[in-house]
C-alpha cells in the first residue's frame, strides 16, 4: 500500500517539492491508480520478452562526420541565467 | 459561403487553377478565427502576420510559375509541442512559457518546405498529458459542437480548430489517443501513423516510445495529403523508419477490393454508450454493404492496455521531464527568495536543536530544482512524474515497469494474430461522446480510462484513425476508429475513404457560435 512517506520519498527522487495538501491528494490518487495498475499481475507473462519499443530497431549508427552544432549564443539564449559562456546555478560547493 | 468552408483539397484545386490566392484563403480563415475563437479557445497564439507573409510568398511563387510544395498556400495549425524556430513553443506549460527553440522540428521544417501557411499554435493539455485540454496552463478549449463540453485532448486545440473551420488542416500528436480521441469528439478526421513513420525530432518528448505526430482534417483525403507532407525517414530521429513515403494523396480514392474488416466483441462490452454502439455498428454495416467481409476477432490483452500504458507512459515521462531543471532553458524559481527560505528553515531546525534534520536539508541546488519544478509544472504533470518515478524506483521496477513491457508485447502479438485474418479493425474511439468540462478534473483514474480504445495502438506501434460516423440525438459527434498493421497507412486511409464516400458525416459542421 502506497503511503504518504513513499510519496515524500518519490517527490525527492523526482525533484519535486509538494505542499502538504498536494502530498495528501497525491497519496490518495496514486494509491488508486497503482491499485488499478496492479491488475497487470494477473497476466501470465512467463517467457515473454519485454517490449521497450514499437519498432525494434537497434544500433543505429550515424556517419562519423563533422557537422555544424548549435552556436553557443543559441544554446544559452533560453537559459534563465548565464554569463555568455556557461549556465549559472546557485553555489554547489562550499556550503 | 466562405473559402473557410471548403476542404483542403477543394482549396488546393482553386489555388492551382488561379481562382483564388493563398492570401485570400488565409484571410478567410483569419476572419473565421476572429469570429469563432473567443468562444472556442483553440489557439494559444494566432500567427496572423507571419501567415500572411508566407501566403504572399506562395502566391508569388505560383504567379512566377515556380515549383510549389504539396501544401502550397494552405493554412496549417500546429500543436504547441513541436519546435518552431525562434517562435514560442510552450507545450501549454508555465515551464516553457518563454521558450523559443533554436531549431525547427522536422515536421515544422517539412511544413515550411511544403509551402504551408503556419496560421497558429494550438492549445493542448500541458506536455500532452490529458484528454480534455483542461490541463493547459493557459486556457481551456471548447468543443465547437457544444461549448460546455471538452473538445478532447491532448490535441484538443487542433481538433477544435479544424471542426470550427478556423483552419483546414492541423497537426497533433498522439501518445495514448491524443489525436484520435479529440478527432472523435469533435467530428473530424484524425490519424496516428505507425510509430516511426513521422519524425519526432523537435517534438517535445512526453513518452518517447509512444509519441507520434499526425494530421487532422475534415476528410481522409485531406489527412492523406498532410500525412504525405510530414512523413518520412529522418536521420535525426533514431527510431524513424527508413522506408519511402507512399503517395497517399494519389491512391486515396482507390477503393480496396475484398476488404476484410475485423470487429472485436470486447469493444462492445459494458460501459459503451448505447448511441455510440449503434453508430459504430451501423458503420460496420456500411462496410458490409460495400462488399467488405466482416470477421469477429479477439484482442484478449487489450483490456490491460490502460494499466500497461499508465506505467510505461509516466515512467518515460518522469525520465524525459527530468530535463526541466531551471538551468538550461525554461522557468527558474526566484533565487533570492529560495535561498532566504532555505536559510530560515535551517535556522528554525537549529534553534530547535534538530541538527540531524538540518544536515539532511535540500542543498541550494536541489531546492532550486524542486521549487522550479513545483512552480513550473501543473498538477497532472506532477502526478505523472510521481507515478513514473514510483514505478521505476528500487523495489517496484520489476513489478510495474518490466511487467508492463511484457504485457505490451502480448498486446502487440494479439494485433499481429488479428491482422493475419483481417485487413483493418473497426470499433469505437471512445466509449462516450464529449463530456462536460469540469466533469472529471477531480478523478484522474476516470480520465485515464477514457483512453481504453486508443492506447493499444500506441503500445503496439500500429496506425489508427478516427473519422466521424454519426451523431447523438443531442447533436454530438461520434467517431469510428480504424486500425491497420504497421506501415499500412495507405490501406487505413483508403478503407476510411470508402466509408467517407458512402456517407455524409464528414460534411457535417457545427453551428457557428
Amino acid at each position: 500500500m502506497l503511503t504518504r512517506a513513499d510519496v515524500e520519498k518519490v517527490a525527492l527522487l523526482a525533484r519535486l517539492r509538494l505542499s502538504e495538501s498536494e502530498l495528501e491528494t497525491l497519496t490518495g490518487q496514486l494509491a488508486q491508480i497503482v491499485g488499478y495498475v496492479d491488475q497487470l499481475a494477473e497476466v501470465n507473462t512467463d517467457g515473454v520478452e519485454p517490449m521497450a519499443h514499437a519498432v525494434e530497431v537497434t544500433n543505429v549508427f550515424a556517419e562519423d562526420s563533422v557537422e555544424p552544432s548549435l552556436p553557443r549564443e543559441a544554446a544559452l539564449a533560453n537559459a534563465p541565467r548565464h554569463n555568455g559562456r556557461g549556465y549559472l546555478v546557485p553555489a554547489v560547493l562550499g556550503e | 459561403m466562405s473559402l473557410a468552408d471548403l476542404t483542403a483539397a477543394e482549396l488546393l484545386d482553386l489555388l492551382d487553377r488561379g481562382e483564388t490566392t493563398s492570401v485570400e484563403v488565409t484571410r478567410a480563415f483569419l476572419d473565421r478565427i476572429e469570429a469563432q475563437e473567443q468562444s472556442i479557445g483553440a489557439f494559444l497564439r494566432v500567427e496572423a502576420d507571419r501567415a500572411l507573409v508566407q501566403a504572399a510568398g506562395v502566391d508569388a511563387k505560383r504567379r512566377g510559375k515556380q515549383r510549389v510544395g504539396l501544401l502550397a498556400g494552405l493554412p496549417v495549425a500546429v500543436k504547441d509541442v513541436l519546435c518552431d524556430r525562434d517562435t514560442l513553443t510552450t507545450c501549454a506549460s508555465r515551464m516553457l512559457e518563454n521558450f523559443r527553440p533554436p531549431y525547427d522540428a522536422t515536421v515544422v521544417a517539412k511544413l515550411k518546405a511544403a509551402d504551408a501557411v503556419l496560421i497558429g499554435r494550438t492549445n493542448m493539455d500541458e506536455f500532452a498529458m490529458g484528454g480534455s485540454t483542461e490541463n493547459s496552463a493557459f486556457q481551456v478549449s471548447r468543443n465547437p459542437w457544444d461549448t460546455s463540453r471538452t473538445p478532447g485532448g491532448s490535441s484538443g486545440g487542433s481538433a477544435a480548430a479544424v471542426a470550427a473551420s478556423m483552419t483546414p488542416l492541423a497537426i497533433g500528436t498522439d501518445t495514448g489517443g491524443s489525436i484520435r480521441q479529440p478527432a472523435g469528439l469533435c467530428g473530424v478526421v484524425g490519424m496516428k501513423p505507425t510509430y516511426g513513420r513521422v519524425s519526432r525530432f523537435g517534438l517535445v518528448a512526453f513518452a518517447s516510445s509512444l509519441d507520434q505526430v499526425g494530421p487532422f482534417a475534415h476528410t481522409t483525403k485531406d489527412a492523406a495529403l498532410l500525412l504525405e507532407a510530414v512523413a518520412g525517414y529522418d536521420a535525426r530521429d533514431s527510431t524513424s523508419i527508413n522506408r519511402p513515403t507512399p503517395r497517399y494523396s494519389q491512391s486515396i480514392d482507390e477503393p480496396l477490393k475484398g476488404l476484410k474488416v475485423g470487429v472485436v466483441p470486447e469493444h462492445f462490452a459494458a460501459g459503451l454508450d448505447p448511441e455510440v454502439e449503434v453508430a459504430v455498428r451501423q458503420a460496420i454495416d456500411v462496410y458490409k454493404s460495400l462488399g467488405a467481409e466482416i470477421r469477429e476477432i479477439n484482442l484478449p490483452h487489450s483490456k490491460y492496455g490502460v494499466a500497461a500504458y499508465y506505467v510505461i507512459a509516466p515512467s518515460e515521462a518522469s525520465s524525459n521531464l527530468a530535463r526541466y531543471d531551471g538551468v538550461h532553458f525554461g522557468y527558474r524559481t526566484e533565487q533570492t527568495e529560495m535561498l532566504a527560505e532555505l536559510a530560515s528553515e535551517r535556522k528554525e531546525l537549529l534553534d530547535a536543536g534538530d541538527t540531524k534534520a538540518a544536515d539532511d536539508m535540500d542543498t541550494a541546488l536541489v531546492r532550486m530544482y524542486r521549487r522550479t519544478r513545483a512552480e513550473g509544472f501543473g498538477p497532472e504533470v506532477k502526478r505523472r512524474i510521481m507515478l513514473g518515478a514510483y514505478a521505476l524506483s528500487a523495489g517496484y521496477y520489476d513489478a510495474y515497469y518490466l511487467k508492463a513491457l511484457k504485457v505490451r508485447r502480448l498486446i502487440r502479438r494479439d494485433f499481429d494474430e488479428a491482422f493475419a485474418q483481417v485487413d483493418v479493425i473497426a470499433g469505437p474511439v471512445t466509449a462516450s461522446p464529449a463530456f462536460k468540462l469540469g466533469e472529471m478534473v477531480d478523478d484522474p483514474l476516470a480520465m485515464y480510462l477514457v483512453d481504453l480504445y486508443t492506447v493499444p495502438a500506441n503500445l503496439a506501434g500500429i496506425p489508427g484513425l478516427s473519422l466521424p460516423c454519426g451523431q447523438t440525438q443531442s447533436g454530438l459527434p461520434i467517431g469510428l476508429q480504424l486500425q491497420a498493421p504497421p506501415l499500412e497507412e495507405d490501406r487505413l486511409l483508403r478503407a476510411a475513404r470508402m466509408f467517407e464516400q458512402a456517407t455524409n458525416w464528414n460534411k457535417m459542421r457545427p453551428p457557428k457560435t
